[in-house]
């Protein structure tokens, strides 16, 4: 299963390395929703802060959690939809299936190459979001974890619906639709744990990592019992 | 695993379906080991399928199959018969990015087999020179054939389910694809191919069944 996983994963990153769509697409929309985010909401409203009758913040500055994260996701689905597009088309999905490969190991390498395009993305996103909207960084540690588990987590449930519609024609159109919602877990937890990690106390942020870390492991085991099944039907 | 002895394909009344569609209505046929049978018939009769379905890629709806000993109407024999045959579908399987080397050294490492051979079988096809180098994308449809039988090569199948293989390739390319499926053959191979080229696929063949309207007559 790792060996077959590790060869999925070097293809694929091997692939994104050749056609650079990560650099070219991917990154620049995931920015270009971050902007669109800071035009939508006036750098200059402010609001009290939260306890505090007096001393105001940046609206802007409070919700960059959120935003980072919802310019994160739809970001992803261009990653995972390419992850899939490039198996759809002239056989490669039947040549796969007659390699015998492990399915559990096309699932972990498929995911893992995602994952890996999406820690990219979120370092540039990241870096995006502090010049954008100025946030500040309370717990460095507990920004990674949550960063990384949340990843790990879209990366497996949106290689797994991907999976689901590989072999569909509207496959396209009904990822997004299929995977937002799942995802929304994801949102609200990451936001939430994300806004601990940057605006304090840590404490508040642990129990959504928590429930980041469930959603991730649910996400890798049900991949890697149902991907041989999606793969067949796909 | 079957007896030498032991046919290599053995259909009996199969149905598989594509959608709602009957692809396969009933096909009756036996090929035993060492054979190079070419399957003919217009557009839509089913040869397509029947190739997949021997490559283990098609459901069987009804009736009996069996490929290489294995039940390939149940999921669990499709799986298992898959290791031991190569298809060269209408699709090359290849990924445009990726040189041509490369893509040959991908599938060879998926499909379980050595990457020594993989040099001596771009050579063999014609591609081991400068176009090694080359994406995919950049190949002319010949190229992108030589490509995939170069794949094929390194897989060393013991069942060769091959569709067109000679559209869009050359006279020199059609003369080395019967040369390597005659080589194959001569090693303990078996063949099954679907042409509509006959004067040059009868050549290749000992045996030419009609498959029409989902049956094999």
């Amino acid at each position: 299963m790792w060996r077959d996983a590790r060869l999925i994963a070097a293809k694929d990153l091997r692939v994104e390395w050749v056609s650079r769509v990560l650099t070219t697409q991917v990154v620049p929309f995931g920015l270009l929703v971050l902007i669109l985010f800071g035009f939508g909401i006036s750098p200059d409203l402010q609001t009290f802060e939260p306890g505090e009758a007096t001393s105001k913040v940046a609206v802007l500055e409070q919700v960059a959690p959120g935003l980072f994260w919802l310019a994160v996701l739809f970001s992803a689905l261009l990653a995972i939809g390419r992850s899939f597009a490039i198996e759809a088309v002239d056989g490669n999905l039947d040549a796969l299936r007659l390699a015998g490969l492990d399915p559990a190991g096309i699932f972990l390498g498929k995911a893992g190459a995602v994952l890996v395009e999406l820690l990219l993305l979120e370092v540039v996103l990241g870096f995006g979001s502090f010049v954008l909207y100025g946030a500040p960084l309370d717990n460095a540690v507990l920004l990674v974890t949550v960063v990384v588990s949340a990843t790990v987590g879209i990366a497996s449930a949106g290689t797994l619906y991907a999976a689901l519609a590989a072999g569909l024609r509207v496959r396209d159109t009904l990822v997004p639709l299929l995977l937002l919602p799942v995802l929304a877990p994801v949102l609200l937890g990451a936001s939430l744990a994300t806004e601990a990690a940057l605006f304090g106390p840590a404490s508040d942020g642990w129990p959504w990592l928590a429930a980041l870390g469930a959603f991730a492991v649910l996400y890798l085991g049900a991949g890697i019992l149902a991907f041989g099944s999606l793969l067949e039907d796909s | 695993m079957p007896a030498v002895s032991d046919p290599v394909v053995l259909l009996s009344q199969a149905v598989s379906l594509l959608g709602r569609f009957p692809a396969l209505a009933g096909a009756d046929l036996r090929v035993d080991p060492g054979e190079v049978v070419l399957l003919q018939g217009p557009n839509g009769a089913g040869k397509s399928t029947l190739l997949r379905l021997c490559a283990g890629l098609a459901a069987v709806q009804s009736g009996t199959a069996e490929v290489m000993g294995f039940d390939v109407a149940t999921r669990a024999g499709r799986r298992s018969v898959r290791r031991h045959v190569g298809l060269l579908g209408h699709g090359s399987a290849l990924y445009d990015d990726l040189t041509v080397e490369q893509n040959v050294r991908f599938w060879t490492a998926a499909n379980g087999g050595e990457s020594a051979g993989v040099d001596a079988a771009l050579e063999r096809l014609g591609i081991g020179g400068r176009l090694r180098t080359v994406s995919v994308r950049n190949l002319s449809a010949g190229q992108r054939k030589r490509t995939a039988m170069a794949v094929m090569v390194c897989r060393r199948p013991r069942l060769w389910l091959l569709d067109e293989p000679h559209a869009g390739l050359d006279q020199a390319g059609r003369d080395l694809i019967d040369a390597l499926v005659g080589q194959a053959v001569d090693q303990g191979a078996t063949a099954i191919v679907a042409s509509h080229e006959l004067d040059r696929a009868a050549g290749l063949a000992t045996r030419v069944v009609q498959v029409v309207g989902g049956h094999v007559a």
